[in-house]
């Protein structure tokens, strides 16, 4: 089965796996909440307009096609959440979440409901087999500039399994190419990188339209707990941001931090900005079975982020300390830490919060 | 594999001497305009007069009252529009139901807008309108009742004679949208005692974009398209002849096949219940078991979405629907089967199996094996999904 959003990269993989020989089934998820399709007229993704896209391409490879309805659960699990984690004063990513609890979850398990061996997807990542531990890896796509694994941290050894991304060895540009050369009625369309549900990608009338009631205005402060000025909710700003703060210091102030308790945002110059290490929680471990010992990484704290050597260590509960080589700039508690080894997910978490040096963790040093 | 069609709710395959009747008003040879004066134009015009008595004969109607549509959704359109603005000036309330198709729902928000008060009766948990719930919606105001024969998912024959003698009583113009019904059990304008009634051409084996409103003589009425003299000036626009012969001869065919095919679907059908409900576990029926199209099967599978087993059954070469079709493809959870008090979780779970008269005893047997398997597939994996989403509580 392969998801199909109507787009170049999964109409592709359709296409290639169709000529591998595969008995491909086609499959487009609805998704958005009904009024936000009425919204947005002729939109790309998830839409009417999607799955009219996904029947053609289907019918233009002889294969069949349907269309499931899994509003609810991405409302459940990746709207609802976007929105009470802006609350908390946390960036989220809905892309992985959507991974995890729609694609590869809800949709998946139509997949094996119609007996299909796998579920494809147009993802730029690629899926191996560990020879000596049995695991099944996830790995970078070749194409580095496309390279997806970031969103994918979340899959499980069961999901690996069932799961083929067959453009993980392609560059976007042989993609287009291919869809060229196939004369897919996609081959011209632009990409899209935006929050998908988002009308005209304006997350701030978004949260105000889907959660008036937890924005709250409030005070904007400095490390030292001073009084700057005020904000109007703390969802509207993001770990990093320097514009549109709307305090006037001789230096430039950029958002360190969002403090849910005290419903506040805590200001300060870039240089505070650097943090040597972070706490993540709900980890999910891909080529090893758990941590049990710290370990060197290349950490990832956000998907256009240059990975950077770090030390991930257990920490208390289920979380993990990732501690760097170097500080880094604008560590943002909501958003994805992912851990690799070359090109190998080792696996990831959601990060909780920053950490100063000195402020080590107890359990850090206990690993071993 | 011999594909199965079980959605004859839908749309059913058009008769092969349907086909053959229409032939010669797709070819060359007679392609006339009925409006025309000369030979070409008379041949044409007998054609429709022969469909329309044929159309007329199944409905126990005279000709004069058939008026050809492009389909049951237009023939509902305005038969609601046509009926409520012709009356306008005495009043502008309408009583409809909640089980109603959205040929019918629609129309009647786009008559709110215009002024209209709409009462929209819940039903029973089988779908039955109470013809005591119509009187007591009774208004001075009230000047159209609009209640579907047959309900096209759930299948329930509605007591319609009952309903008309309240509007008849109360002096008040009323409509039933017999689509799922005609050509399927005995229709009589005269026994149902109805003003109003809507036909679609392809339910009843007939070919697609033609169908009729029956319109009792002398019931007041305005027409919805203008622009020509056609249909006695109710109805504009040059005739679809090939439509209109085709639809007649499907009249015909239902009309003398009706007393054999009847009897034979309904016992198909009953197989099929009594298969489902008795063999395979938490398989509930909707509707009522009697009061019920000959040819509908609908239930309820706990623990299963309905369109995953749309999408396997398609696979195993079966085909049945969630519901009424969407453009989508994709359904939410069907306005009929939560008016009916099932609740939302389980509403999902709903498929629609609708026999026809190529319904075999075989295809019967085929679905009863297949489905258990299926059910039972998929309900392993929505268990399979909970524990593993349970895992990850934490």
């Amino acid at each position: 089965m392969v998801a199909m959003s109507g787009g170049v990269d999964s109409s592709v993989t359709a296409a290639l796996l169709t000529q591998a020989g595969y008995q491909v089934i086609g499959v487009t998820m609805e998704i958005w909440p009904k009024d936000l399709i009425d919204q947005t007229p002729g939109s790309r993704c998830c839409g009417l307009t999607a799955v009219e896209d996904a029947r053609k391409v289907a019918s233009k490879l002889g294969i069949s096609h349907y269309v499931v309805n899994l509003r609810e659960v991405f409302a459940r699990r990746v709207i609802a959440n976007f929105c009470q984690e802006y609350a908390r004063g946390r960036t989220p990513n809905p892309c992985v979440r959507c991974n995890r609890y729609v694609k590869f979850d809800a949709l998946l398990a139509y997949a094996r409901a119609l007996e299909a061996d796998y579920l494809a997807t147009g993802h730029y990542a690629r899926i191996a087999r560990d020879e000596v531990t049995g695991r099944w890896l996830l790995k970078k796509g070749v194409d580095s500039r496309k390279d997806q694994s970031y969103f994918l941290y979340t899959l499980t050894q069961e999901q690996l399994r069932h799961i083929l991304f067959p453009l993980g060895e392609l560059t976007k540009e042989r993609v287009r190419k291919i869809a060229r050369e196939l004369d897919l009625p996609v081959a011209a369309k632009a990409e899209s990188q935006e929050v998908c549900f988002i009308p005209q990608n304006d997350y701030h009338r978004f949260l105000r339209r889907n959660m008036p009631g937890s924005l709250r205005e409030g005070p904007i402060i400095d490390q030292q707990g001073r009084v700057l000025g005020r904000h109007r909710g703390i969802a509207f700003y993001t770990v990093g941001q320097r514009r549109g703060l709307g305090v006037a210091t001789g230096k430039p102030l950029y958002v360190l931090a969002l403090d849910e308790k005290r419903n506040a945002v805590v200001v300060g110059p870039e240089s505070a900005l650097y943090r040597p290490a972070l706490v993540a929680g709900d980890p999910n471990w891909i080529a090893i079975e758990t941590l049990d010992h710290p370990r060197e990484v290349q950490a990832r704290i956000r998907y256009r982020h240059r990975e950077a050597p770090a030390t991930v260590v257990p920490y208390a509960g289920d979380q993990v300390l990732v501690r760097f080589a170097a500080p880094q700039r604008a560590i943002t508690p909501g958003q994805a830490v992912v851990f690799y080894d070359g090109d190998t997910v080792v696996g990831g978490g959601t990060i909780l919060y920053a950490l100063d040096e000195g402020k080590k963790g107890k359990n850090e040093d206990n690993g071993e | 594999m011999r594909r199965i069609y079980l959605d004859h709710a839908a749309t059913t395959p058009t008769h092969p001497e349907v086909a053959r009747a229409m032939l010669p008003y797709l070819n060359p040879e007679a392609f006339g305009n009925p409006s025309s004066a000369y030979t070409f134009g008379q041949e044409a015009k007998r054609a429709l007069d022969e469909a329309r008595d044929k159309v007329a004969a199944l409905i126990g109607a005279a000709p004069e009252e058939i008026f050809f549509t492009s389909g049951g959704t237009e023939s509902d359109n305005w038969a609601l529009r046509g009926a409520a603005y012709a009356r306008a000036d005495k009043g502008r309330h309408i009583i409809t139901s909640s089980i109603e198709h959205h040929a019918i729902l629609d129309v009647c928000k786009l008559l709110e807008q215009d002024g209209f008060r709409i009462t929209c009766l819940t039903v029973d948990r089988y779908g039955f309108v109470d013809p005591d719930d119509v009187r007591r919606a009774l208004t001075p105001g009230t000047v159209l009742i609009s209640v579907m024969h047959a309900n096209n998912e759930v299948g329930t024959i509605e007591p319609i004679v009952e309903i008309a003698r309240v509007a008849r009583e109360a002096g008040i113009c009323f409509h039933t949208d017999a689509v799922q019904t005609v050509g399927h059990i005995p229709v009589n304008v005269n026994e149902l005692g109805v003003d109003l009634l809507s036909i679609a051409g392809h339910k009843l084996y007939g070919p697609k974009g033609i169908g009729a409103l029956y319109i009792r003589e002398g019931t007041k009425m305005a027409p919805l398209i203008v622009g020509g003299a056609q249909e006695r000036g109710m109805r504009a626009g040059t005739e679809n002849v090939p439509g209109i012969v085709g639809f007649g001869k499907a009249a015909e065919i239902a009309r003398k096949e009706m007393p054999e095919v009847l009897p034979r679907i309904r016992h198909l059908r009953d197989t099929l219940i009594e298969g489902l409900t008795q063999n395979i576990p938490g398989v509930r029926l909707n509707g009522h078991p009697e009061q019920r199209l000959p040819q509908n099967v609908n239930v309820t599978v706990e623990g299963v979405e309905g369109e995953a087993l749309v999408m396997a059954l398609d696979q195993e070469g079966i085909a049945v629907s969630t519901g009424s079709a969407c453009s989508t493809g994709a359904t939410e959870p069907s306005h009929v089967i939560l008016a009916l008090g099932v609740p939302p979780g389980e509403a999902r779970g709903t498929i629609r199996m609708t026999l026809g008269r190529d319904t075999t005893a075989e295809d019967v047997e085929r679905v009863l094996e297949v489905l258990p398997r299926v059910i039972g597939r998929l309900r392993a994996i929505a268990g399979w999904r909970t524990a593993r989403q349970c895992t990850g509580c934490g």
